[in-house]
């Protein structure tokens, strides 16, 4: 019985000791940035400077592709569907296409076709939605859409061969004549100006024509508009349906190359934030060799001077990275704010990766003095030699 | 003595100048690699925009009415007015020649293509490939390589003076061509040099040397519409104003900027009874792509320049703080709160002339090398920038030093030199 006492005491002694032990390790972990505060608050602002940064740096370069390709989107059509050898299209066809693109794009139907305007001069005549070409082709200089039946949109240089003083004209189209008036005008400097634009309604009813082309501006990446294009053939087999390589070859050129400078610059940016931290933080830890003299001549093993530091450097990157986080990601949306006028959305993949590095770092920078320390004589560290 | 401390404490403590001085330089080159990167960037991109395509079109001013439906010509071919020819090198004369990186004639006639007894009537489009264009004493490059970069050939492109001629890829697949067939083309044998995929219209027409389509038509220098591509500035209010109304030194600015109203006003004197106008397709989204790519290098320039100075800031504190036992010798033997900081400051500024001038020299190598791997191309520092960098170094680097010098100076020689603080 009494061996099981004092086994069992031994065993409290032990905990004691181990709870003591483990506070007091917290005690001096928290005593040191309370007593210094002055320089663990430098050590912390350098910390959540460079988080934030590399944080908005990170953040903008993986958000920048998107916000550019919406820019991008401005220059309209990225893909083309065409009916084969020059038939119209499937009826519901832009509802299919509708259905594929989703949210991602924007759609078009034009069908076009010769008249003869009264005086026999022969003209490109164009069906379409007006609506729909309003969000396509916003490079459009139209002086006033048409709202109404029967109201024309035509092209700057076709105006004076057909309505010269604004006046309602006719056109004729295989015997049929379609009565119209002069909405406003379209300046596009290529072929729009030689045209006109009905709506598709007065268009279909005059011509009995249906439309045989769609232009479509998806949104995506290029491998998600070659997924688009393999959907929209194979939804709409009746048609041929190409990208415009004209505009996707030069977006692709700017994108990359605006991407690269992004990464270029952040790099940069971020090399030097961690060696403004790394020298912060080892200028502190340098700065504390007495209290690391004072601790090894009391008794302290390595292993728990390292550990000590360790654990300090650890929680100070931790705190840092954890609040520069949140302030890069204010930096990154207001930049998207000031810059694209969208904000950029917070990638919460950024985390970890600030996280891990700016642990790293401020390791770094504890151990490196400390090996250097381990290798002093306490006693002449005291000695303030 | 001043001199001699200054000298001796750079003298005797190595590393800790080596330290702050690094931390320096790389400041200085971070911030000067950066400021290049931003200032040169508006160029580069606009270059790689250029890809996109011409962002202006001449047509005669006379024409009639185009009547073209997928790229398809309905209109009698030699029906309205053409640009002659001969003409064209005036476009390197304008004022802007400099922006102007290229230009392609085109000149689309019908055709009749024999082969293997069958015929078919088509459009032969005849342009420049990359000719060789002399203007007064300037020579140059230009066609259709530079003007339409995602034109792509299978095979080779043909040569100017020739009479090869490339196939689009549709045509090609119909017709079933490979690059070395011949065909006959309204009664002419010509070689098909490569088969042309361009994703447009062209797909579906024959391309060839101006000369040949100009033949056929029997328009010897006829030449339907010009594209040219140039460099231009974002549109704003001002270059939509009309020249015409803009008193003397007002119309000067405005012709003196790349708008591309007013290169459209060039080329329009340039070439006798022409009529100029950008393409809104390329020219108005060019200028908003362009202006956010700016904005967003100009912002990311902006966050590189306060890392490297809080770098600088940060190396030159913890070097002063290092030394609080030297200050507190100093004031033991009777230095004055201003020798004490006049000699860091000397330091400071000693230190910050060296990282800036290593800095600069760094940066400038960095910036190049940047240029070389994104954008192929050189981008150069001004040397203007030189003096101004060297002065934000000074003034970061005494901001950054002045709180730790406050404090150093402010320190009790008794409690500095025991070392307790």
């Amino acid at each position: 019985v009494s061996a099981d006492v004092s086994n069992s005491a031994r065993r409290i002694a032990a905990s004691r000791a181990q709870a003591q032990h483990t506070s007091m390790f917290f005690r001096m972990l928290l005593r040191a940035a309370v007593l210094r505060r002055g320089r663990a608050a430098a050590a912390l602002f350098a910390m959540v400077v460079a988080a934030a940064v590399a944080t908005a740096m990170l953040n903008l370069y993986v958000d920048v592709q998107a916000k550019l390709r919406r820019e991008f989107r401005n220059y309209g059509a990225n893909i083309i569907l065409v009916g084969k050898d020059g038939n119209s299209l499937p009826h519901g066809a832009i509802n299919q296409v509708e259905s594929v693109l989703g949210s991602r794009g924007v759609v078009a139907p034009f069908a076009l076709l010769v008249a003869r305007s009264s005086e026999g001069q022969p003209i490109v005549v164009v069906g379409t939605d007006f609506d729909r070409v309003k969000q396509l082709d916003r490079w459009w200089s139209v002086s006033n859409w048409p709202s109404a039946q029967q109201q024309a949109l035509v092209g700057v240089r076709a105006l004076p061969v057909v309505s010269p003083k604004h006046q309602p004209f006719d056109l004729s189209f295989q015997g049929h004549t379609i009565h119209l008036n002069t909405a406003g005008t379209v300046q596009t400097g290529a072929a729009e100006d030689s045209r006109i634009y009905l709506s598709l309604a007065d268009f279909v009813s005059w011509t009995g024509v249906q439309p045989s082309t769609l232009e479509i501006a998806a949104t995506g990446s290029p491998e998600e508009i070659a997924a688009i294009l393999q959907q929209l053939q194979d939804a709409i087999p009746a048609a041929n349906v190409r990208p415009v390589r004209q505009i996707m070859e030069g977006e692709a050129r700017v994108l990359g190359k605006t991407r690269a400078t992004v990464l270029a610059a952040a790099t940069l940016i971020i090399l030097t934030a961690a060696l403004c931290v790394l020298s912060t933080l080892m200028g502190w830890v340098f700065d504390r060799r007495r209290d690391f003299a004072i601790m090894k001549a009391l008794g302290a093993s390595d292993r728990l001077l390292n550990g000590f530091f360790a654990a300090e450097a650890a929680a100070l990157g931790a705190t840092g990275a954890v609040i520069g986080f949140i302030l890069g990601i204010g930096i990154a949306a207001w930049i998207g704010r000031v810059n694209f006028h969208a904000p950029v959305s917070p990638r919460f993949a950024v985390l970890p990766i600030v996280l891990a590095g700016s642990i790293i770092v401020t390791l770094l920078s504890a151990i490196l003095p400390i090996s250097l320390l381990r290798r002093v004589q306490p006693a002449v560290i005291l000695r303030g030699e | 003595m001043f001199v001699r401390l200054v000298y001796e404490s750079f003298r005797r403590q190595k590393r800790r100048k080596l330290l702050a001085g690094a931390a320096i330089t790389l400041g200085v080159t971070v911030a000067t690699a950066m400021i290049a990167v931003a200032t040169d960037i508006g160029d580069k991109i606009n270059r790689e925009l250029r890809t996109i395509g011409a962002n202006l079109l001449v047509t005669p001013q006379e024409d009639t009415l185009d009547v073209e439906i997928g790229g398809v010509n309905l209109k009698p071919p030699s029906d309205g007015a053409f640009l002659n020819e001969a003409d064209l090198p005036r476009i390197k004369g304008t004022f802007w020649h400099n922006n102007i990186t290229g230009f392609a004639p085109m000149l689309p006639v019908n055709v009749t293509l024999q082969r293997g007894g069958k015929t078919e009537n088509l459009t032969l489009l005849g342009t420049y490939f990359a000719k060789r264009v002399a203007f007064g004493k300037e020579e140059f490059n230009t066609g259709v390589r530079s003007t339409h970069a995602w034109w792509k050939v299978s095979g080779a492109w043909p040569d100017d003076d020739s009479r090869d001629v490339l196939v689009g890829e549709r045509l090609a697949a119909r017709l079933s061509v490979k690059p070395g067939d011949e065909v006959i083309l309204s009664g002419r044998n010509v070689r098909v040099s490569g088969i042309l995929s361009t994703g447009g219209s062209e797909d579906d027409q024959i391309v060839g040397p101006i000369a040949l389509a100009q033949e056929i038509l029997g328009k010897p220098g006829a030449v339907r519409r010009v594209y040219v591509s140039a460099l231009t500035k974002p549109e704003d209010a001002f270059a939509r104003r009309d020249p015409k109304s803009m008193s003397g030194p007002v119309y000067d600015r405005w012709y003196c900027s790349p708008y591309p109203q007013s290169i459209a006003f060039q080329l329009q004197e340039a070439i006798p009874h022409s009529h100029a106008e950008q393409i809104r397709q390329v020219a108005q989204n060019e200028g908003a792509v362009l202006t956010r790519i700016e904005g967003l290098i100009f912002l990311i320039t902006l966050a590189a320049l306060f890392a490297s100075a809080l770098a600088v800031s940060a190396a030159m504190a913890t070097a002063i703080f290092e030394r609080r036992a030297e200050v507190g010798l100093m004031k033991a033997l009777g230095a004055g709160r201003l020798a004490v900081a006049s000699i860091f400051f000397a330091e400071a500024t000693l230190l910050a002339l060296i990282g800036g001038f290593i800095g600069f020299a760094a940066g400038g190598l960095l910036a190049r090398q940047i240029g070389r791997s994104i954008f192929d191309s050189q981008i150069t520092i001004p040397p203007v920038l030189f003096p101004v960098i060297l002065v934000i170094a000074v003034f970061v680097t005494f901001a950054g030093s002045a709180a730790a010098i406050r404090k150093a100076v402010g320190l009790d020689p008794v409690f500095a030199l025991r070392g307790e603080l």
